[in-house]
């Protein structure tokens, strides 16, 4: 028992997802068992912080960590666990990138408790909002503090590998897992260090197998609002606002397969530095249009431009954050 | 650091030093950006002089400088002079990055520390750049040897005859259904007063009959595709319902033409012309239009009364616009100016009140040819007058209309004074701010009229009025003006008054700019590419202009700009081939997903899509470097070389000192 290496996978600001997506491989999670020692997965397994933090510095061998850094508890097992793993992936849109708990990231920290707080299910009359620490009879209790923003994982600790992903196709971590054994076992050689894996190389696009011709677009239209769409066509050639070709591939575009647009989950096609600013070139590349009115016209078809070309990516673009959001006290 | 960076800052005289601390900033590099790879740091008085440019080739040698940064003026200046020290200096020219702390720092500042710390900052992304630039070669592609020329005005007539007698073929390509442009309408040219259609008119038949030059009137430009050496030129042939091949230009089906039309453009509004015409009888070609907008037959289906009369059956009422497609290796554009409109001055009366004419009428009420034969009456056609009012600078050096100086309108106007002396013998007020006669055998002529007994008001005109105060100004136009030379208000009644209407933008200059990929000064003329050394030429290559599309001058000026744009042209010509910057656009096949989002984009029709591999590709003989598609590219598959992402967000970061800030406080 002892002589197989160690594994461990965490759940930062994340939605579990990624966890599920893991047990989504089937009979393959058998070989994970057999050839790791599983020794900390919250989800999956008993284990507490504690006994991570006695073990001994680079003992894990492989770390899956999926979520963003969303508060000071985050922020600490982020840190743990990158001293205790020889592998760190960032697992996951959340972790590579911040995916939709990223978006948090356009609204002031206080703001979005006050929302949260103030539902319109939730009753609030006292006002009474989390706090980090509140004295009770039995003592002091401590929640984890909120940050100002939600930061992807390498914005906090070195990260070895990034599996984007919302969640991670199955095939790609079934993959992923294969090799990695195979490295344990001297069978193969890890990718360079800073690597995406469990990816194609190009971009939805290239796996899509709608027809495509010269772009031309004089109106954008959310899906629902066309019809019928046309199954063997680019959605994008129809105005629908589609993200495949700034995504990096590796889904074999299972959205445009199943007859709507891509949302972008797999992040930024190699090369792209920040993915939202490629779309939103792109598409407005395409607009036919010369007079400012009718530009303005048809990218009012495109009624939240953040939530279509920074769904995943946020977090993890250029900005980041709003400046309200990022300078909150 | 594997790079080895020499960094070179210019007090440029004390254009940069008078505003920047020059030896600060270069031994702040050579300090703070020694761990970047500089190794040596200078300022020099004058770097684009011989010594400052051998200051760079000797530390290539000495230092074995694999890269050069020199903050100095703008690229467009000197880029090509650093790059060519380099060049003789053993280092690739495109490893040299200039940057401009002139124009972006010493002129837009006044604070010498900021601006100092500013010139810090440019140089250090400069330095980050220079980096990752790449040792590249000039593109070399030959040049076409054919000509456009847009516009046949004298400039346009002058510089396609030059480069016909050289030898090489020219398009002429003119709106109107003749050439000749406004210098066909005047009567006598200013300060010798030869007549405009003697000399002009030659110059329009040799235009015509040149082996040399295909002459495409009644004809515009709709599209330019391609680049220096290379263009690809759309021209609309307007349908002139005429088949030229037939037409004897014999006039029979303008006398029998029972439709009578105003002239507005070249008679001014002053005449009427039928519906089937030639402008003018000396008109080049000599083959008339129909104008159909006017035409019976267009529209009502009756007539045809051209047609019946012409003895080659040369009318062809079924004839279409047509585009054909020209390949030019150099195009001028000669379009020629508008004029003011008077009526936007309303209180100068024009339009409201008879008698009161602007330049252009008059010039044509002077002309021998013109609509009153030459004779000088008032709007009755018969009444000579007795008394002239000519105003010079009429929405021309105005604030409320244009701020400039139309430049010939006192010539122009001294002129009409001398004509309506010496036709009608009638007194002439002319009523001027500033006399300006600049030009050779100018002022003479001022000195003529002087002695002639033309009465001089240096005033601006407040109002011309037919309201009579008095029982003398009854019946006439009263010209209301301060006499600033005797700073009194004065009322001068008079039978005539000519407004000097300034020269203004063609109203369709900025599309026709944009069509051509050159850029309008805020007055709406377009720009050279240096307002002293490089009047004709303009930021786009191989586009030139000439004549008063650059902004208002003489016919002298004109000509001599129409021979200069000529000459440039032909020196491009001479040279055979041409080496273009090598910055080009590039497409990562492996990245391509051939989305295809980039294939409509190309100004040039540089990308191909390759529909078997599903990959876009870029011709790199058509690509001229623009970025469109490398903005445009959602995979980032498409990079630009000298604006790698690596370059641009180098310089970024060494803009932000980022790097900076990073060493030293590693250091601390």
């Amino acid at each position: 028992m002892t002589a197989k290496p160690k594994f461990a996978m965490y759940w930062a600001a994340s939605c579990g997802g990624c966890e599920i997506a893991v047990l989504n491989i089937h009979e393959k999670i058998l070989d994970v068992d057999a050839n790791f020692d599983v020794v900390f997965w919250p989800v999956a397994v008993d284990a507490k912080y504690k006994d991570v933090e006695a073990m001994e510095d680079g003992s894990i061998l492989l770390t899956l960590f999926n979520g963003g850094i969303r508060n000071d508890e985050n922020e600490h097992l982020a840190k743990l666990l990158r001293r205790k793993s020889q592998i760190l992936v960032a697992f996951g849109s959340c972790a590579c990138e911040g995916c939709i708990p990223g978006l948090a990231n356009l609204s002031p920290v206080g703001d979005i408790v006050h929302t949260a707080f103030n539902t319109l299910t939730t009753d609030n009359p006292h006002e009474i909002y989390p706090r980090a620490s509140f004295d009770v009879p039995e003592g002091e209790l401590h929640i984890p503090r909120l940050a100002n923003v939600l930061r992807p994982l390498d914005l906090v600790v070195d990260v070895d590998y990034y599996m984007p992903g919302c969640p991670p196709e199955s095939h790609q971590i079934a993959a992923v897992v294969d090799l990695v054994v195979k490295v344990v076992k001297g069978e193969a050689e890890l990718p360079p260090k800073g690597a995406v894996i469990g990816v194609g190389d190009s971009t939805v696009c290239d796996e899509c197998p709608r027809a495509r011709n010269v772009k031309s677009i004089t109106e954008f239209k959310r899906i629902q609002d066309v019809a019928p769409v046309d199954p063997n066509l680019c959605l994008l050639e129809q105005g629908i606002p589609c993200n495949g070709p700034a995504t990096r591939s590796g889904c074999n575009s299972r959205c445009p397969n199943a007859g709507t647009q891509c949302i972008g989950c797999y992040g930024p096609a190699e090369g792209v530095l920040d993915y939202g600013a490629r779309l939103i070139a792109a598409f407005a590349s395409v607009i036919d249009a010369k007079e400012p009115e009718e530009i303005e016209r048809i990218l009012d078809g495109i009624p939240d431009p953040v939530g279509q070309v920074y769904r995943f990516n946020l977090a993890g673009s250029l900005l980041k954050a709003s400046a309200e959001a990022w300078k909150a006290k | 650091m594997t790079e080895k960076i020499g960094v070179y800052v210019c007090h440029c005289g004390t254009n940069i030093a008078g505003t920047v601390d020059v030896e600060a900033v270069s031994k702040w590099a050579g300090e703070k950006l020694a761990h970047q790879g500089v190794v040596v740091s200078r300022d020099y008085k004058f770097m684009c002089s011989s010594l400052g440019q051998e200051l760079i080739q000797k530390d290539i040698k000495e230092f074995g400088l694999t890269r050069v940064v020199v903050g100095a003026c703008s690229p467009h200046l000197h880029e090509a002079t650093f790059r060519n020290a380099c060049k003789e200096g053993g280092l690739n020219p495109y490893l040299c990055e200039m940057v401009s702390v002139r124009e972006q720092v010493s002129w837009v500042h006044t604070d010498k520390e900021a601006a100092t710390e500013k010139a810090k900052a440019l140089i250090a992304g400069g330095v980050a750049r220079v980096v990752h630039n790449e040792a590249l070669e000039p593109l070399r592609v030959p040049i076409h040897a054919d000509t456009l020329v847009v516009g046949g005005g004298i400039a346009g007539i002058q510089a396609a005859l030059e480069i016909a007698d050289a030898g090489f073929h020219v398009y002429l390509v003119e709106r109107e259904p003749s050439i000749g442009g406004h210098m066909a309408q005047f009567d006598k040219t200013f300060p010798t007063l030869d007549c405009s259609a003697c000399i002009l008119t030659p110059k329009m038949v040799q235009a015509g009959s040149h082996p040399n030059i295909t002459l495409l009137t009644w004809s515009e430009v709709t599209k330019v595709d391609g680049y220096v050496g290379n263009f690809v030129v759309s021209i609309n042939k307007k349908a002139r319902y005429i088949k030229t091949e037939d037409c004897t230009g014999c006039g029979i089906c303008w006398e029998k033409c029972p439709w009578k039309v105003t002239d507005e453009v070249f008679e001014a509004g002053m005449a009427k012309r039928k519906a089937v015409y030639v402008p003018f009888p000396q008109a080049v070609p000599k083959y008339p239009v129909i104008d159909a907008v006017n035409c019976a037959y267009f529209l009502k289906g009756t007539c045809k009364a051209c047609e019946k009369f012409c003895p080659t059956n040369a009318i062809d009422f079924e004839q279409k616009d047509e585009t054909i497609t020209v390949q030019v290796g150099n195009i001028i554009l000669a379009t020629g100016y508008d004029l003011f409109d008077a009526k936007r001055i309303p209180q100068y009366g024009y339009g409201r009140l008879e008698n009161v004419y602007t330049n252009l009428e008059f010039e044509r009420l002077c002309n021998a040819a013109g609509p009153t034969g030459g004779s000088i009456v008032l709007h009755d056609g018969k009444t000579a007058p007795k008394t002239v009012g000519i105003v010079h600078c009429v929405g021309s050096r105005d604030q409320n209309y244009n701020a400039y100086c139309s430049a010939i309108c006192c010539m122009q106007s001294l002129k009409f004074a001398h004509l309506v002396h010496e036709r009608t013998g009638a007194e002439v007020y002319n009523f001027y701010i500033d006399m300006r006669t600049p030009g050779k055998g100018y002022e003479e002529f001022y000195q003529r009229l002087l002695e002639e007994g033309t009465h001089f008001v240096r005033g601006k005109v407040a109002e011309v009025t037919d309201f009579a105060r008095t029982p003398e100004e009854e019946g006439k136009l009263i010209i209301q003006v301060e006499d600033t030379l005797i700073g009194k208000q004065r009322r001068i009644p008079v039978d005539m008054v000519v407004l000097s209407a300034g020269l203004q933008p063609r109203h369709d200059a900025k599309e026709v700019g944009k069509m051509f990929g050159i850029a309008c000064s805020s007055d709406g003329w377009y720009i050279e590419r240096h307002p002293k050394l490089d009047p004709v030429a303009t930021m786009t290559e191989g586009v030139f202009i000439a004549g008063c599309v650059q902004g208002p001058k003489d016919i002298p000026a004109s000509v001599a700009q129409g021979a200069g744009a000529a000459a440039r042209v032909l020196g491009k010509i001479q040279q055979k081939e041409i080496a273009l910057e090598p910055v080009r656009a590039s497409i990562n096949e492996a990245q391509c997903s051939g989305c295809r989002i980039c294939n409509g984009l190309c100004p040039f029709s540089a990308i191909l899509f390759h529909e078997d591999k599903m990959v876009s590709e870029i011709n790199p003989a058509l690509c001229q470097g623009c970025g469109t598609c490398v903005a445009a590219c959602p995979a980032g598959a498409i990079s630009g070389t000298c604006f790698s992402n690596e370059q641009i967000l180098s310089q970024i970061e060494g803009l932000l000192l980022l790097n900076l800030d990073v060493k030293e406080a590693a250091a601390a």
